[in-house]
C-alpha cells in the first residue's frame, strides 16, 4: 500500500502557541479595551508603593476638594475624606485588595463548583440528585442574604469574604461543569476510556476537564466581575477587611453621610469599582466572540 | 426527453466561489461550468469538501457572510442571478428553484404543524387563498405517496419518521411547482430501505411534474440511479463530466477511475473484485498543487506534464456528446491498471464468543422522578431479544440492520457499558453480559476493545495522539516503563500505517481517516482478542473507506483478531466477513455465512436490504425492492415477525400472531421465518451477473 504522508501541519513549541492563542484577542476591539482596563489594574496594584502620592492610612487634611494642595508638599488629586486620608492613595493601595480577593474567592468557587460539578454530571444518579438539589437550596437563597449569614457566623476577614463568595459562587459554576459533562461524558473518547478500565478521577481530570476549559475560561471572566462587585458590596455593609486597611467599598461606606456635600469621597471609589467590573466583562465578550469565531 | 437544442434551464459558468477565513482565503469552488436542460437530471459527485454542496448554494445566492464570489455567473433560465435584486431574487428562490437539504429533521420548523408549513409556500408564491393552498397541499402530500395525508397535515414535525419528514421537505419543495428541484444528499440521512423509497419517489417526480434536477450526492450508485449526466468533483473543480451512460461504462477521469475502484460491492464476493484505495487524500484548499490537483494521488503523473499549468477541460471524442475530462493523459488512463489481488481472509480458529438468549430490556419512565424508585412501573423497550450467535478466533461477524434494530445495544453489553437482562454473553469461557466494564479484570480489558463511528468524537482534543495510544498501553498494563510505551506506540503507528512524527499531533491536525487510524492502534494496544467496530467507517469518504478496511483485515490475518463489525453497509459486509446476523428490531431475522446470506434463500427482510442498495456498476442485474412503512418502534413491537408489517411476502394471519420458527438452511445459516425453506429458495436472486 503506498499511503503517501500527509503534508504536516506546522508544529510550533507551546510557548509560541500560548503566544499566539494570545494573540487572537487582537481581533476583537471590545476584548482588547478589557485587557488594557484589567491590566492597568493590575499594574497599579504591583506599583502601587512606587505610585501612591501619600500614605494611605495616615490623616492629613479631613475634607480637602480634589487638586488641593499639601502643605508639606504634594497634591491630593482627589481630595482628602473626613479624617484627610488622601482618596487616590487608598484607591490604589485598594487594588491590591480586590485583585487579591477577587482572583482568590473565584479560584476557589471554581475548584469547590468544578469538582461537584464533575461528580453531578459523570457519576449521574443519585450523585447527581444530591449534588444539584444542594445546589439549587443555595443558588434560591438571595444571595446577600447568604453572605450576612456567613459573615455573620465566622466574622469578617480575608479569608471568610472567600469562603462566603465560594460557598455563593460554587453552585453556578457546578450547573456549568455539570452541563458540559453530561455532553462531554457521551462523547466516545470517554466510553473508550471506560472501556480500557481508566479510572473515574482520570476520566474526570484528563478526558473531561481539559475539553470543558473554553466555556470555562469566559465564564471565569464575568465571573471576576461579580466577585469584584460583592467585594464592594461586602465592604460597603461592613463585612468586607476589618479597618483601616483601603477598601474600595468601605470608602463609599464612610463617605455615604456626606456623599451629598463631597461628592469626590464617593464617585471616585465607585469609577474604580466599575471599571474595573467594566474590563473584566469586556475582556469576558472578546472571549467568547473569540471563541465562537472559527 | 432532453432536446438539446433548448437552451438551458440552468447555466453555470465558470463559477468561483471563496471562503473568507481569519486564516486566509480558501477557495472552494473553482471555475465549474456545468448546464441543467429543462427536465433533466445532472448528478454532482465527490467526497466530501469537494466543493458540491458551497457550488449548490451558490446557484441559490444562499452564500454565507464569509463566502464571496470571485469569478463566473450563474444564469437560470438566461438571467444572471448575480445581477437580480434581493426582491426578485426571493421569487426565484422557492417558487422557481427549491432545494431539499440532507437532514430533514432541522429543515422543519420543530414548532408549527406541516400543514401550516405546507399551505405557507402556496400562499407566499402562488398568492392564493388559505383553502386552496390547503387543497393544494394535501394533494402534494397523497402525491409524494404518504398515507393518509389529513392526518399528517395536523401533526408535527417531531411526530414523523425520517423518511416521511424527507416526504414532506420534497413535498414543500414541490408545491411552488419549480422547474429546477436541488437535492443536496437527500437520502444521507436515512436508513437503506428508506432511501430505495425516496428514490424511487425523486424519479416518479422527474416523470410526472417534469422538473429539472440537479442531485448532488457522494453515492455513484444513486446517481446512476436518478440522473442522466453526471459531473465529478474534486477539490473544488470539475474534472470529468457526461453522460451517466458513458462515464459509468468507461470514466476518463484517474479520480473516477479510483471512486469506482474503490467502492465495496454487495455484488462480487471478495476474490472477484477487491477495493482499490486512492492513495493519500484530498489537498487541503490553500495546499492544491500547481497544474492538476489530483496529480499527488494519482498513478499517471508525469512530473513536468502534469504539474506545469492548469488542466483544462478536454473533450473524449469517442464517447457520445458532452463527455469532457479534465486530465492530459486520459488516454493512458486505463492502461497498467492494477489488478488487484484480494488476500485471502484470515482462517477462524476454536470460538470464542457464544451469545446464548441474550436479551436486553430498557424501562423507559414516564415521569423524570419514577427513574429514582427501583422496580416501579414504566414501559418495556425490548432492545434486544433472543440474540443466540457466535463468533471465532480470526473471524469476522458482521451484524447488519437498520437504524433501531438494536445491533449497537448488543455492542454495548458486550463491552460492559449496559447490562444484559437475560441469557449469556460468554466471552472467553466467562459470562460478560452482567459484569459492568469497571468489573472486569484487566485482561478481559485487554481481550475486548472498541473501535467507534465518529472520528470526530473517538480521540480527546486536548490530548495529543502518542499521549493517548501511550495511556492505553499503560493502563492496560502493556508496557509500564517510559521508553517501553514510547516504543510501543511508534509500533502501533506503524501498524495502522501513519507516519512515528503524528505522535505528537493534536486530533485536529488529523484528517477523518487518520483519526479512525489512531482509534484503531488504541484499541490494538493490548493486542485485543476481539475488536467490536461499531460503524466504523461509515462517517468516512469512500476512497478512505476502502484503505481502513485493508488496514483492518491486514490486522486481523497476522494477529487472528476476531472482528465484530457493526454495520449497515452491505458492499462492506461482503467484502470482509465471514459470517453474517441481519437483525430487526432486536431479534436475529437470519444468520450464515456471508456467501450464504448474500444468495437465496434469503429471509425477505434480507431480500429487501440487499434490494435497497444502491449499486453504481453498470454489469450488475439488479432487482429493487422497497419496502412500505418505517421501521416500528420498538416500544410496541409488532407481535408474531416484527416484520410482519412491512413483509412483502407476508404469508397472513400466522405472521400476525406466532413467533417464526427457525428454520435451519445449511450449517448454522438459520432463517427466522413462516415461510417454508423450498420457497425461499425458489426466490429469484436480488443480485445478479456480478461484472
Amino acid at each position: 500500500m503506498n499511503q503517501r504522508l500527509p503534508s504536516a501541519p506546522a508544529r510550533d513549541s507551546a510557548f509560541r502557541r500560548a503566544v499566539r492563542r494570545v494573540a487572537l484577542l487582537r481581533e476583537s476591539p471590545v476584548g482588547m479595551i478589557g485587557a488594557g482596563i484589567v491590566l492597568f489594574w493590575v499594574l497599579v496594584a504591583v506599583l502601587a508603593p512606587l505610585i501612591a502620592p501619600f500614605e494611605p492610612n495616615a490623616t492629613y487634611h479631613p475634607y480637602a476638594r480634589p487638586g488641593a494642595g499639601h502643605v508639606g508638599g504634594g497634591t491630593f488629586w482627589l481630595g482628602a475624606d473626613m479624617i484627610g486620608r488622601d482618596i487616590l492613595s487608598r484607591i490604589i493601595w485598594g487594588t491590591r485588595t480586590v485583585l487579591v480577593y477577587a482572583p482568590l474567592a473565584t479560584f476557589s468557587a471554581y475548584v469547590l463548583g468544578i469538582l461537584m460539578g464533575l461528580a453531578a454530571g459523570y457519576k449521574r444518579g443519585w450523585v447527581d440528585e444530591v449534588l444539584s438539589r444542594l445546589g439549587d437550596v443555595l443558588l434560591s437563597f438571595p444571595v446577600l442574604v447568604l453572605y450576612i449569614i456567613v459573615i455573620a457566623t465566622v466574622g469578617a476577614s480575608g479569608v471568610n469574604i472567600v469562603i462566603a463568595i465560594t460557598v455563593a459562587g460554587a453552585p453556578g459554576v457546578m450547573r456549568i461543569v455539570r452541563g458540559l459533562t453530561l455532553e462531554i461524558g457521551s462523547r466516545d473518547f470517554v466510553a473508550a476510556a471506560r472501556l480500557r478500565g481508566e479510572p473515574a478521577w482520570y476520566i474526570m481530570a484528563v478526558e473531561i476537564l481539559p475539553n470543558a476549559r473554553g466555556p470555562l475560561i469566559v465564564d471565569a471572566c464575568l465571573r471576576l466581575g461579580y466577585v469584584t462587585i460583592t467585594i464592594g458590596v461586602l465592604g460597603f455593609l461592613g463585612l468586607g477587611l476589618p479597618p483601616p486597611d483601603a477598601d474600595w467599598g468601605s470608602m463609599i461606606n464612610q463617605a455615604r453621610g456626606v456623599a451629598m456635600a463631597f461628592p469626590h469621597m464617593t464617585v471616585f471609589p465607585c469609577i474604580a469599582i466599575s471599571s474595573l467590573v467594566l474590563g473584566f466583562n469586556l475582556l469576558a465578550d472578546g472571549l467568547r466572540e473569540i471563541s465562537l469565531r472559527d | 426527453m432532453v432536446d438539446a437544442k433548448d437552451p438551458p434551464l440552468l447555466e453555470i459558468d465558470g463559477l468561483s466561489l471563496t471562503y473568507v477565513t481569519r486564516a486566509g482565503e480558501n477557495p472552494a469552488v473553482r471555475g465549474v461550468s456545468l448546464t441543467v436542460r429543462a427536465g433533466e437530471a445532472v448528478g454532482l459527485a465527490g467526497e466530501s469538501g469537494c466543493g458540491k454542496t458551497t457550488l449548490a448554494l451558490g446557484v441559490m445566492g444562499y452564500l454565507g457572510r464569509d463566502c464571496r464570489r470571485t469569478g463566473g455567473a450563474v444564469r437560470f433560465q438566461g438571467r444572471d442571478m448575480g445581477a437580480l435584486g434581493a426582491e426578485e431574487l426571493r421569487r426565484i428562490r422557492g417558487s422557481e428553484i427549491a432545494m431539499v437539504y440532507q437532514e430533514p429533521s432541522s429543515a422543519l420548523n420543530p414548532s408549527l404543524t406541516v400543514g401550516a408549513q405546507l399551505m405557507e409556500v402556496p400562499m407566499i408564491h402562488g398568492r392564493v387563498t388559505g383553502p386552496e393552498a390547503r387543497e393544494r397541499a394535501v394533494r402534494m402530500l397523497a402525491d409524494v405517496h404518504l398515507a393518509d395525508p389529513e392526518r399528517i397535515m395536523a401533526a408535527y414535525p417531531h411526530q414523523l419518521s425520517g423518511g416521511q419528514q424527507q416526504r414532506v421537505v420534497i413535498s414543500m419543495a414541490l408545491l411552488s411547482n419549480p422547474s429546477l428541484l436541488l437535492l443536496d444528499e437527500p437520502t444521507t440521512a436515512l436508513d437503506a430501505t428508506i432511501e430505495a423509497g425516496i428514490v424511487e419517489l425523486i424519479a416518479e417526480i422527474r416523470r410526472t411534474y417534469g422538473t429539472a434536477l440537479l442531485f448532488i450526492s457522494h453515492n455513484l450508485g444513486l446517481i446512476r440511479q436518478v440522473c442522466d449526466r453526471v459531473v465529478i468533483m474534486y477539490a473544488g473543480q470539475a474534472v470529468e463530466d457526461g453522460g451517466v451512460a458513458q462515464v459509468f461504462a468507461a470514466p476518463r477521469h484517474p479520480y473516477t477511475r479510483g471512486l469506482f475502484g474503490c467502492m465495496t460491492l454487495p455484488t462480487a464476493g471478495r476474490a472477484a473484485r477487491p477495493p482499490i484505495p486512492i492513495p493519500g487524500q484530498p489537498p487541503p484548499p490553500r495546499q492544491r498543487p500547481r497544474g492538476c490537483t489530483f496529480a499527488p494521488r494519482c498513478g499517471h503523473f508525469v512530473d513536468g506534464l502534469c504539474n506545469r499549468a492548469e488542466v483544462p477541460m478536454e473533450k473524449v471524442p469517442d464517447a457520445g456528446p458532452g463527455h469532457h475530462v479534465r486530465c492530459l493523459r486520459w488516454r493512458d488512463a486505463g492502461a497498467g491498471e492494477r489488478a488487484r489481488q484480494a488476500a485471502p481472509l484470515a482462517t477462524p480458529g476454536e470460538e470464542i464468543l457464544r451469545v446464548e438468549g441474550m436479551g436486553k430490556d430498557y424501562v423507559v419512565h414516564d415521569r423524570a422522578l419514577g427513574a429514582l424508585v427501583p422496580g416501579a412501573g414504566g414501559r418495556r423497550l425490548r432492545a434486544n431479544d433472543g440474540l443466540t450467535f457466535s463468533a471465532r478466533r480470526g473471524e469476522t461477524v458482521a451484524i447488519v440492520g437498520e437504524t433501531g434494530c438494536g445491533k449497537s445495544t448488543f455492542a454495548k453489553v458486550l463491552m460492559g457499558l449496559e447490562a444484559a437482562t437475560s441469557g449469556r454473553v460468554r466471552f472467553d469461557g466467562a459470562d460478560v453480559g452482567r459484569v459492568a466494564v469497571d468489573k472486569r479484570t484487566r485482561r478481559q480489558l485487554r481481550a475486548l476493545q472498541m473501535v467507534f463511528q465518529d472520528p470526530d468524537g473517538t480521540l480527546n482534543p486536548s490530548l495529543s495522539v502518542g499521549a493517548q495510544i501511550g495511556r492505553a498501553v499503560k493502563t492496560l498494563g502493556v508496557e509500564t516503563d517510559k521508553a517501553g510505551i514510547r516504543r510501543r506506540v511508534l509500533r502501533l503507528l506503524d501498524l495502522v500505517k501513519l507516519p512515528s512524527e503524528m505522535a505528537a499531533f493534536k486530533p485536529r491536525q488529523l484528517s477523518g481517516g487518520e483519526k479512525q487510524r489512531v482509534a484503531i492502534a488504541r484499541a490494538f494496544a493490548g493486542n485485543p482478542a476481539m475488536v467490536v467496530a461499531d460503524e466504523a467507517l461509515s462517517a468516512l469518504d469512500v476512497s478512505v473507506q476502502a484503505a481502513i478496511l485493508e488496514l483492518l483485515t491486514d490486522i486481523q490475518r497476522t494477529r487472528g483478531t476476531t472482528l465484530l463489525f457493526v454495520t449497515h453497509d452491505l458492499g462492506v459486509v461482503r467484502y470482509i466477513a465471514h459470517r453474517v446476523v441481519v437483525m430487526y428490531l432486536g431479534r436475529i431475522m437470519e444468520q450464515g455465512s456471508t456467501d450464504e446470506v448474500f444468495a437465496p434463500p434469503y429471509h425477505p427482510y434480507t431480500e429487501a436490504l440487499l434490494g435497497a442498495v444502491p449499486i453504481a456498476d453498470k454489469g450488475v442485474v439488479h432487482r429493487r425492492v422497497v419496502l412500505k412503512g418505517a421501521v416500528p418502534s420498538a416500544l410496541d413491537p409488532p407481535s408474531g415477525c416484527p416484520f410482519h408489517t412491512r413483509c412483502p411476502r407476508k404469508l397472513g394471519a400466522v405472521c400476525e400472531t406466532e413467533t417464526p420458527p427457525e428454520r435451519i438452511a445449511g450449517a448454522g445459516h438459520v432463517i427466522a421465518c413462516h415461510i417454508p425453506l423450498e420457497d425461499l429458495a425458489a426466490v429469484e436472486p436480488v443480485i445478479k451477473g456480478a461484472s
